[in-house]
């Protein structure tokens, strides 16, 4: 079900809010206050305003890029929507072989300050999805159960994990532009954090109008849970007003602040459409004021509130209706509906069901991430840990902790919206006690939505004091926690049932698998014999790769390029098996990855596949994938999802670099595996650089149809056979000053193999066996010496000769009677076949030459089958008997000079 | 007179005992069921085995090797020596995992991975879960191979009988995998491939032939007639410990001077012509042992005989001794029809006409059939496949035209003339005529 709806599409619209500001005169671009986004045909409004932290779509349904937002600006037309921001990682982002280097397990929620300079700041703003929650770097993580937040505790600069320092955030937060505060006046801004213990305070601000709370619902978040939160304050906000007000009052300030391009949230407070736009503008610039003047925790937090506030907006009919399809979006519905499911047992029927999943205390979050930028929001969570389908018990948890967002009272029923709210606030919470201090007074912090909240919230927005906030949150909790124990064993037994169904679409996550680890290590080389044996074993990785600097250099120089460029292409390169092609491939990686661990050039994903180990060619999609995103899929969606990776633009991408091993494999009739594979890197959008390895030269024209071939290009490289010079370097450099051959042998075995194949797998264990002979030759392991030329050349009789003589020469009498029997009714034929019958006749009148008993016809089958399973003839199915034909699998000469005798 | 009844019953009972002792010890070893102490005559093979092993058990060195040899020639047996001595060594017992292969039994890579899981017990790391699709399962187990490394993972053997089987698997995918994992730093893997191929290495693509490590050990018997007969002495001998020492000492002496008797060489040495394996030996002695019983508690010369005769039977020559005298009149029929014209096929209709001519010139003693009883006996001489249809399909022409062949010997026929009991004169000397 959850995969279902991943898979919809939304489009959303973009819109400009607040008053444009002229940002730079010269490339006459305009700078914003927010953004209004809002999904066409639903009526909510999500707003986006600098300094928040928003997720950007990504090729990633799952997991969106995450980015705090530093500017918005456009150019005059408003066409084009520009946002500046400051990137941050998940840990998926993270190269492969560097996650090692955070030293502990990551947190799922975690993310990680982005120092690098590989990425582009600049973003299209149509790009972002919803805002996000975060928290502090100094909290503890929250129990796995806690989903919806992310958490900052360390930078990422691409090469290391730091601690991150807080006045990073605090820069960037500075660099915002110059109304980034705007939102004070949140009606809901009634979490109080004091400056100085900075511990987060936690905060419900629960104010379901059922109206609101249902079209909140029906807009079906996009990125759902993370905007669940700034959606839910918008809610809390909205039923203030709407305690107060009636219903059509409501309605009409909604759709006010939703066609309006002015900060949505105080002009629905204020519910005077005329003045809201005067308003704001007034408000704005106090609240500039006022955090020059140091205040700036406190206008943080309300300014932080504020945003998710707007982000929660709705939109009304009528604007869904005549806005121009600006920025359409896809957008997954997934997370929205899930969260829907999971919440509308606890709603019990009531309308404003959808309201409960919304509704949360996000301002108190809010609030502590603006002060610190690295704190993960907690509804990010939940919404991962959905997403994760292997996860069944994280997801469960995460049901539990849902109810943590505090449901509002809707005038209707209160009393059960009223428990539920708490009941979530509590939870909230208890998360929160984990990882933070409590509010001072060593209450539970539960904050319970009252009524009375709801008016103080809303008086707020006009006296803006943060004391009178602060004091009224105290009250408002002490009055609640009573209900909150009553009402926290209705959940747990609703929660566990809806866990199982999102559960179950997802794949199980594969146990990691390991063959069991040996009891006794393992020895290491004793002599200078072993020792060389050892480095001489074909997986012995070399320090440096003699005799392909030329291939490296080529190898090397386009890879970089391609990463320098942040393009894509193709190279195909060729050669017989055993001359280096993947070694080289993997050295020059091994020192790009190092170079791009200097800082030299940009980070890149290495991945590699190979045509052998997959079991069918559509198979490569899926490992790519994995690779890529550690999703299991099946084929076609896999293709499908690589395919819209690769096409559609990401902000943050880089390069990839896919090693495609034995290409010929990957042939299908149609070719579409090898079509997409050359025909991504052409994309615009892609980074990405294939490398390709098959064994033929002429590949490409071999095997390819045309606009596969074409799209392959002509950068090929073939790596020849290595000369007898190289392969006796190959070996030096791998013996690497360790004294066990001497010198003619190493020269007698590169000969040998360079005149046979060059293929350097051979040649080391040629070498390997050699010292393994010339170890059994001494009488005493110890006493072995330096591998003469006498060792190698018994080594290599061993690899080239061909046994067939031998085996004749072992036969049996009457094997070898039959053999001779077969070349002489050749010779009578003038064939180079006959049937067993008339090898038969020639067997007896040989064997009566020869003196010996005939041997009856069944017995001269035998005799013939054997041959013929060895291989020493070929012969037809055996159920033809006598009239299979028969035919020299060696040739006339080796036999007769097998067969002549050897005594004398 | 009572009491030397007894005494003898008494004797005979021991005799009983001895003898079926004997026999149990002596099947047990024609019948492989037992390894030998020392695999006789492949020293050298034995060593190298046992050596590179030990290094893959010891050193955690990655190997690839494959056993070569005729059927018979104890490849098997090598390979299960040298496992029996690597794992009595103490550091070796508990850190190799051996797996079992065979290309008879595992006819495709789904279900050599399956079991190569399965052998590996890395089912238990999946767990409940249904094994999954074949990608998966060798996605699976590549990536098992891959965690682990030379100096940490234990050491796994990949016994691969059939070897050559393995080989026509779709692109040879297990075999890539295999050596590939043999050829990298990976988990540490021996792979021995059994085989009777000689041109195995041909089977293999030439990626996958370039990750052989081309060691080859060849079981080729070199045994001479005397080492041959000396063998067959000491598979015949009862070991040391045989509870009774005066059996014992009669019993072997027996065996000895079974090997010396000329008859028993000449069959010996006509079955060493015919082929050196042990295990065709096997047979032979299996046969003259169950000649033997408490009445008779040694073997004889004449035993051997008559086993290597039951050997080394012609089967077709027996099939023909059961025929009816029309089925071989119409068997000689087609042997003169193949001397006529050269060993070209023949349908019924010629046959039949050539009885016929038989009966009318030559006969005196057999009447003449009808048509569908001479059918008959066609169609039972081609259900015997004594005759063999030529024609690949022989739905649409008519029984009496299908070309047919005859799968004979002219000297079997002959000799099962002669053998034939009561067979009319007239009768044999159509046979021995030239032309009909």
């Amino acid at each position: 079900m959850v995969r279902y709806f991943t898979r919809l599409r939304v489009r959303r619209i973009y819109k400009w809010g607040g008053r444009p500001y002229i940002f730079d005169r010269k490339l006459k671009s305009y700078g914003f206050e927010y953004l209004n986004m809002s999904v066409e045909g639903q009526e909510a409004v999500t707003t986006v305003t600098p300094g928040q932290y928003i997720l950007i779509e990504g090729n990633d349904d799952e997991y969106p890029f995450v980015a705090k937002l530093l500017k918005l600006f456009g150019d005059e037309s408003h066409k084009q929507k520009k946002a500046l921001v400051q990137w941050f990682l998940r840990l998926s982002e993270v190269p492969q072989n560097k996650k090692l280097l955070l030293g502990r397990s990551p947190h799922p929620q975690e993310i990680f300050y982005y120092l690098g300079r590989a990425c582009d700041d600049e973003i299209n703003a149509e790009s972002i999805l919803g805002t996000v929650q975060h928290v502090p770097e100094d909290t503890p993580f929250p129990e796995p159960g806690t989903k919806d937040t992310l958490y900052v505790k360390l930078s990422w600069d691409t090469k290391a994990f730091n601690v991150l320092d807080p006045v990073l955030m605090q820069d960037t937060s500075a660099s915002t532009p110059p109304k980034p505060a705007l939102p004070l006046f949140t009606p809901c801004a009634s979490p109080t954090a004091t400056p100085v213990s900075r511990g987060p305070v936690h905060h419900a601000l629960p104010t379901p109008d059922p109206t609101v709370m249902r079209r909140a619902g029906s807009v079906s978040d996009t990125r759902a849970t993370m905007s669940a939160g700034k959606r839910s304050t918008l809610e809390a906000e909205s039923i203030h007003s709407a305690s107060k007000l009636s219903a059509s009052k409501i309605l009409s300030a909604k759709r006010r602040g939703s066609a309006a391009d002015t900060p949505g949230v105080r002009k629905k407070l204020q519910l005077s459409p005329g003045k809201k736009m005067t308003r704001a503008d007034v408000l704005c610039e106090l609240l500039d004021e006022e955090m020059e003047s140091e205040k700036v925790v406190s206008l943080k937090l309300s300014s932080s509130v504020s945003h998710s506030l707007q982000h929660g907006c709705s939109l009304s009919p009528m604007r869904s209706g005549c806005k121009t399809p600006n920025g359409q979006r896809r957008f997954p519905w997934k997370l929205t509906s899930i969260s829907l499911d999971r919440l509308s047992p606890t709603a019990l029927g009531e309308q404003d069901f959808s309201s409960t999943l919304q509704i949360e205390c996000l301002d108190s979050y809010a609030f502590l991430s603006s002060q610190r930028p690295t704190t993960p929001s907690r509804r990010k969570e939940s919404a991962m840990a959905i997403r994760e389908p292997a996860l069944g018990v994280l997801a469960e948890e995460d049901s539990e902790d849902s109810p943590m967002q505090p449901i509002a009272l809707t005038p209707r029923s209160k009393r059960k919206s009223a428990q539920l709210v708490s009941l979530r606030i509590r939870k909230q919470l208890n998360l929160l006690d984990n990882t933070q201090e409590l509010i001072s007074d060593g209450d539970d912090d539960c904050f319970v939505p009252s009524k009375k909240e709801l008016q103080s919230s809303s008086n707020e927005e006009k006296t803006d004091s943060e004391e009178e906030t602060d004091s009224e949150e105290e009250t408002v909790v002490k009055k609640t926690r009573g209900r909150n124990c009553k009402t926290s064993v209705r959940t747990p037994h609703k929660t566990p049932s809806k866990k199982v169904c999102m559960v179950t679409p997802s794949t199980p996550r594969c146990a990691t698998p390991c063959i069991p680890s040996r009891t006794v290590p393992a020895r290491q080389p004793g002599n200078i014999l072993e020792e060389a044996r050892a480095r001489l074993h074909v997986s012995s990785v070399p320090e440096s790769l003699p005799c392909r600097e030329q291939e490296f250099q080529d190898i090397y120089n386009f890879v970089e390029s391609k990463v320098m460029d942040g393009t894509g292409g193709c190279m195909y390169i060729s050669g017989v098996p055993g001359t280096g092609k993947t070694a080289t491939i993997h050295e020059v990686i091994r020192c790009l990855q190092h170079a791009s661990d200097m800082d030299e050039i940009p980070t890149f994903r290495f991945i590699e596949i190979n045509g052998m180990k997959m079991t069918d060619p559509h198979q490569a999609y899926v490992q790519i994938l994995q690779k890529l995103t550690d999703q299991k899929v099946t084929a076609d969606h896999a293709a499908a999802l690589l395919e819209k990776r690769f096409s559609n633009p990401a902000p943050k991408k880089e390069t990839t670099v896919l090693l495609v091993d034995e290409l010929d494999l990957l042939w299908t009739r149609k070719q579409n595996v090898m079509y997409n594979l050359f025909d991504w890197p052409t994309r615009r959008h892609a980074r990405l650089v294939v490398l390709t390895i098959a064994n033929t030269m002429d590949l490409p024209e071999r095997i390819m149809i045309n606009r596969v071939a074409s799209r392959l290009g002509l950068t090929r490289m073939s790596f020849q056979p290595y000369s007898f010079k190289q392969l006796q370097q190959i070996i030096t450099s791998r013996l690497n000053k360790v004294k066990a051959f001497e010198e003619d042998a190493l020269q007698l075995v590169s000969r040998k193999v360079a005149a046979l194949s060059g293929d350097a797998r051979r040649c080391l264990d040629i070498c390997r066996r050699a010292t393994e002979i010339c170890e059994h030759s001494a009488s005493h392991p110890s006493s072995a010496g330096l591998v003469k030329m006498s060792h190698v050349m018994e080594a290599l009789d061993e690899m080239f000769s061909s046994s067939y003589i031998t085996a004749i020469r072992c036969a049996s009498l009457q094997e070898q009677l039959f053999l001779r029997a077969v070349i002489a009714e050749f010779r009578r034929l003038g064939l180079e076949e006959a049937t067993f019958q008339q090898v038969f006749v020639q067997h007896r009148t040989l064997s009566r030459v020869e003196g010996l008993q005939p041997i009856s016809l069944s017995e001269g089958l035998a005799v013939c089958q054997r041959l013929g399973a060895c291989r020493l003839l070929l012969l037809e199915a055996s159920r033809l008997d006598m009239l299979q034909r028969v035919r020299l699998n060696v040739s006339q000469d080796d036999v007769l000079y097998a067969l002549k005798p050897v005594r004398d | 007179m009572d009491n030397i009844i007894r005494k003898y019953l008494i004797m005979t009972l021991f005799k009983y005992g001895y003898i079926f002792q004997v026999q149990m010890i002596l099947r047990e070893r024609f019948c492989h069921q037992r390894l030998p102490e020392k695999p006789v005559g492949m020293e050298s093979q034995h060593k190298h085995l046992l050596e590179l092993l030990r290094r893959t058990a010891v050193h955690g060195e990655s190997n690839s090797v494959l056993i070569v040899g005729p059927r018979g020639s104890g490849k098997t047996m090598l390979l299960n020596c040298v496992l029996r001595e690597l794992l009595e060594v103490k550091d070796v017992n508990k850190n190799v995992l051996p797996v079992h292969l065979n290309g008879l039994l595992q006819t495709d890579d789904r279900i050599a991975l399956k079991e190569i899981t399965r052998q590996l017990n890395l089912e238990n790391v999946v767990g409940d879960k249904v094994f999954g699709s074949f990608a998966e399962n060798l996605a699976f187990l590549l990536e098992a191979l891959k965690k682990g490394d030379r100096s940490s993972s234990r050491p796994v053997l990949f016994i691969l009988d059939e070897f050559d089987l393995f080989a026509h698997h779709k692109n040879q995918t297990l075999l890539y995998n295999l050596l590939d994992v043999s050829q990298s730093a990976q988990a540490p893997v021996a792979v021995i491939g059994l085989t009777c191929r000689l041109d195995v290495l041909e089977l293999l693509e030439k990626r996958v032939k370039s990750r052989f490590s081309h060691r080859q050990i060849h079981l080729l018997s070199s045994l001479s007639f005397i080492q041959y007969l000396d063998n067959v002495r000491s598979q015949l001998s009862l070991p040391q410990d045989f509870p009774d020492t005066k059996f014992y000492d009669e019993w072997n002496d027996s065996i000895k001077t079974l090997c010396e008797d000329q008859l028993v060489v000449d069959v010996l040495q006509s079955h060493y012509n015919s082929s050196k394996d042990f295990r065709s030996l096997h047979l032979l002695l299996m046969l003259a042992l169950s000649r033997v019983s408490a009445s008779k508690p040694a073997i004889k010369p004449t035993d051997l005989l008559e086993a290597s005769r039951v050997c080394m039977v012609d089967s077709k020559a027996n099939i023909l001794h059961g025929l009816s005298i029309l089925e071989l009149c119409l068997i000689i029929a087609m042997k003169h029809l193949n001397d006529i014209y050269e060993g070209e096929p023949f349908n019924f209709q010629m046959v039949h006409n050539e009885f016929k001519k038989f009966l009318q010139r030559k006969s005196h003693s057999i009447h003449n059939f009808d048509k569908p009883v001479v059918i008959k006996a066609f169609e039972h001489l081609q259900q015997l496949e004594l005759i063999k249809s030529m024609d690949s399909s022989t739905a649409k022409i008519q029984k009496e035209y299908q070309l047919m062949k005859l799968l004979l010997d002219h000297s079997q026929i002959m000799e099962a003339l002669q053998k034939y009991p009561q067979c009319p004169t007239d009768v044999k000397q159509w046979a021995m005529s030239a032309f009909g």
